[in-house]
């Protein structure tokens, strides 16, 4: 196999992560800022396995399985709430849900 | 060499993904970014993790994800108001502030000691052994929160349908 | 017996306390008893302890009711000091308060607010007793606010008609400038004597100031400050004929008998004092002989009666200045006894007359009444009488007379003053025999609603009795020299020696006042009763000085120009109140930063996340520059 160099790894972990902080931040639709943060939960666990692959130990993907349970059990419980919201509000808009301001 | 494809193939279908009106298509096009992240990971020495990816992340969470939004019963209405909201100008402000965060990032990773990974491999034997070895907590609260998912999701999802008295219906109509 | 001094004011206090904290829930007849009965036992207890002094023959007898604190020379203790000048006075009050008290139950028989009448009345005589009994300047103090406040609640005892309370508050603030110049006049006396108590200061102040020493006359002007105010003399007179607004009883107890003799008595008992500041002595007598003329004058053109007793009475007490001023204090306090009396019958007869014709106050609607209501008619008349000062026969006489005698022989009298008491005697009995004989004589022209009963008859009759003998007790040299009252007070106040060569005079002088009071009554008859178009002629032709005289001589618009009109201007200039905007500022300043700060909780999901960004980028750049 070739020889990497880890900074490849870890910019690609870093551009990934910095795209689903741009979507993020620019959708109003709140399915589509769902699928962002799994993105950028996605970037983080790639990042871990990098830092993994370079001490050549078991630790980066223990860590990945964790993210991949807690982004397992996020998604589930945010789409439970986005249910709720759309039941409540009729509408996928995030702005509507501003009652807590001032 | 074949990292530079992956990784250049991740990166634009993220690119579509964060660009597209269409929730469906966005999120086909995410698939092929997992795909395409799953590939690094067997590249870097992490097998195990790669059929995990493509399994619980493209497999699970993204079919969850199209089962909500074909439940939500969303028609072409969405795909326009998709269109209203997004502008040219609207990604002045988070750009600016995402290039100033990229900066920093890859300030940080490149001024560290240049390492060289060799890819060796990491098997599932070896994980399975850290995790029910060192890790075994972390593996009791992924079980705790995991159930704590489980129990919030059905709760929150449970829709209760509102009980109006007779009389009222009557005089709504 | 003497021992029961402290029960004196304390009964009334008594009354006063449960009055106000069961009045509403008593009967009619318990809180008659309860307030009434306070009092009377007060002067029982009076006549007892008073026999007692009499008796041992000491000249003073004092007290220590309670001592509160010491500090330092300040010693504030309730200490009550009997002598002779207080055993007057507080005989006058409690006996002449009594009366007044059974009158009041049946003239405030149907008012709702009867048993705080009686408490107000009560805590009222239980101040003027703690005044004229007080050991030191600070428990006198006390009594004298007390009384301004009791003043102040009776005036504006009806206090759901606007006026009562405009009067009411007229009546406090003004005496309050007074009360000011006698504080002032009380500090300086302590920090030059490092006591208050009245006796130490009396037998100190000869010793420490000489004759005519600058800081003798400052104190005494101060205390005569004080003295004019609660008195009614120039120039704070103008509150006492607006406190007619009071219920009659009211105005028979503060404002003829007790309260505005405060200042006779403050006067009186400070008397070394004066007599070693001449300067203030004389303008004592100089204020006393001005505001006896310019109230006599103001009184002969009122046409509400109740009014025209008060300016009287502003007269009177005038009089009572005078003789301050002339070093004559025997016959200054002698005065307000019969004053007391006469004036106390006066005001209780007016009110009589009014409640029978059914609040009906202006005099030249009323007439005919001679017949109508007996009693009222010959106690009113002996009280005029009295104060005009008719010869012989009545207490007046004997009192006024003696002033008269002398401003014209004391060894400080002076022609203005004599000339200021004889002009004065005459309008006295002219305005005081005009309202006779409007109120009296001639037709009915409001019939009588309401025959008064014998509790308002009975103090009557009483009052009326002491007007004609209350002055046998002191008979000038030309009849006997029977000087009873100078005596029983003359170790304790300095008498006044007559100048050269005057004694036989002292007839010629008699003869004068007497012809004065005959003549004034006569003309009053003449004008009033028969040939009453000449009155109107008279008031059309001076309409302008009728009108001057009838608004108090303008002090009234002159204080409101002078005084109040600058006052609303600077306060409503400063209804924002400026010097409180520094505090506000810093609230609203503040509250600015809230609301700025406010807005940036939007509640929109994209702009937390976006100061999340925010955050991330500022935390690495700082570590970032930390580390290099």
């Amino acid at each position: 196999m070739n020889k990497l160099p880890i900074e490849s790894g870890l910019i690609l972990a870093g551009i990934l992560f910095i795209l689903g902080l741009i979507s993020v931040m620019v959708r109003r639709n709140i399915i589509f800022m769902l699928i962002s943060v799994e993105i950028m939960l996605n970037a983080s666990g790639l990042a871990f396995i990098v830092a993994g692959s370079r001490w050549a130990q078991a630790d980066g993907q223990v860590m990945f399985i964790f993210i991949l349970t807690m982004a397992a059990a996020e998604v589930s419980v945010g789409l439970a709430l986005i249910l709720q919201i759309y039941h409540q509000l009729k509408t996928l808009d995030s702005d509507a849900a501003d009652k807590m301001n001032g | 060499m074949g990292f530079y494809i992956a990784s250049a193939i991740a990166i634009l279908a993220t690119i579509m993904v964060i660009t597209r009106y269409n929730m469906i298509h966005a999120l086909l096009y995410l698939v092929v970014s997992f795909l395409a992240v799953a590939v690094i990971f067997y590249m870097l020495g992490a097998p195990f993790m790669a059929a995990l990816e493509v399994i619980v992340y493209a497999g699970a969470i993204v079919v969850l994800i199209i089962f909500v939004i074909m439940m939500l019963n969303l028609k072409e209405e969405s795909v326009d108001q998709e269109r209203k909201w997004f502008s040219k100008n609207i990604w002045v402000g988070p750009g600016i502030l995402s290039a100033v965060l990229l900066g920093e990032l890859v300030y940080i990773i490149v001024t560290a000691d240049p390492v060289m990974l060799d890819n060796t491999l990491v098997d599932a034997k070896a994980v399975g052994l850290s995790l029910y070895g060192p890790y075994i907590i972390g593996v009791e609260l992924s079980g705790l929160l995991l159930m704590a998912g489980i129990v919030g999701a059905y709760h929150l999802g449970r829709q209760r349908r509102k009980v109006m008295h007779r009389f009222l219906e009557m005089t709504k109509e | 017996m003497l021992n029961a001094l402290w029960l004196i004011p304390a009964l009334p206090f008594l009354g006063a306390f449960v009055l106000i904290l069961f009045g509403s829930r008593l009967s009619w007849k318990v809180a008659a008893m309860i307030g009434a009965g306070s009092v009377g036992l007060s002067a029982l207890i009076t006549v007892l302890v008073g026999i007692d002094f009499l008796s041992t023959g000491q000249t003073s007898f004092q007290y220590l009711a309670w001592r509160w604190f010491q500090v330092g020379d300040l010693d504030t203790s309730f200490s009550f000091y009997l002598d002779k000048l207080s055993l007057v006075f507080i005989f006058v009050i409690t006996f002449v308060g009594f009366l007044i008290h059974i009158y009041s139950i049946e003239f405030m028989e149907e008012d709702p607010g009867f048993s705080r009448f009686f408490a107000y009345l009560n805590l009222f005589v239980c101040s003027m007793l703690i005044l004229v009994l007080a050991e030191n300047l600070l428990l006198l103090y006390l009594g004298w606010e007390g009384v301004g406040l009791c003043s102040y609640l009776l005036i504006g005892f009806w206090y759901t008609e606007e006026k009562n309370g405009y009067a009411a508050r007229k009546a406090f603030i003004i005496t309050r400038v007074g009360d000011t110049a006698l504080a002032i006049g009380l500090f300086i006396l302590f920090t030059t004597f490092h006591t208050l108590s009245i006796q130490d200061i009396l037998s100190q102040a000869p010793q420490s100031w000489t004759v005519g020493t600058s800081m003798a006359v400052m104190v005494a002007f101060l205390l005569l400050g004080g003295a004019v105010g609660k008195s009614a003399q120039l120039p704070l007179q103008t509150w006492l004929p607006d406190a007619m607004a009071g219920p009659s009883p009211v105005s028979a107890l503060i404002h003829a008998a007790t309260m505005v003799t405060a200042g006779v008595y403050l006067i009186t008992r400070m008397h070394v004092i004066y007599e070693l500041a001449p300067l203030a002595q004389l303008w004592v007598g100089i204020i006393g002989s001005v505001t006896l003329l310019l109230a006599g004058f103001s009184a002969l053109t009122q046409f509400d009666l109740k009014r025209v007793l008060a300016y009287s009475t502003i007269s009177q007490i005038g009089y009572m200045f005078l003789a301050m001023g002339l070093g004559a204090w025997s016959s200054a306090i002698f005065h307000f006894m019969i004053h007391a009396f006469f004036k106390a019958l006066l005001f209780l007869a007016a009110g009589a007359i009014i409640m029978a014709l059914h609040h009906e106050h202006d005099m030249f609607r009323m007439g005919g009444l001679k017949k109508k209501l007996p009693v009222i008619y010959w106690t009113f008349l002996i009280g005029a009488a009295s104060l005009a000062a008719l010869p012989f026969v009545t207490a007046g006489f004997y009192s006024k007379d003696q002033i008269l005698w002398l401003a014209w022989a004391g060894e400080k009298a002076n022609v203005g003053f004599f000339l200021a008491a004889l002009v004065g005697a005459f309008v006295t009995a002219i305005y005081t025999f005009r309202m006779v004989f409007i109120t009296f004589f001639g037709e009915e022209k409001t019939h009588v609603s309401h025959v008064p009963g014998w509790r308002i008859n009975t103090p009557l009759i009483i009052l009326a009795i002491l007007s004609v003998i209350g002055g046998f007790i002191e008979l000038p040299h030309t009849l006997g020299h029977f000087a009873l009252f100078t005596d029983y007070l003359s170790p304790l106040l300095p008498s006044v020696s007559l100048r050269e060569g005057v004694e036989q005079s002292e007839w010629t002088i008699q003869i004068v006042a007497g012809l004065l009071s005959l003549g004034g009554v006569y003309i009053a008859y003449y004008v009033f009763v028969q040939n009453i178009p000449l009155s109107e002629e008279i008031k059309s032709s001076a309409y302008g000085v009728h009108q001057y005289w009838f608004y108090g001589w303008g002090f009234d618009s002159l204080y409101n120009t002078l005084l109040v009109r600058p006052f609303v201007y600077f306060s409503r200039l400063n209804k924002n109140d400026f010097i409180d905007k520094f505090y506000t500022m810093l609230v609203s300043i503040a509250e600015f930063f809230n609301s700025v700060f406010a807005k940036t909780q939007s509640g929109l999901l994209r702009w937390y996340l976006m100061g999340i960004v925010v955050g991330a980028i500022l935390i690495i750049t700082i570590s970032l520059f930390i580390q290099s």
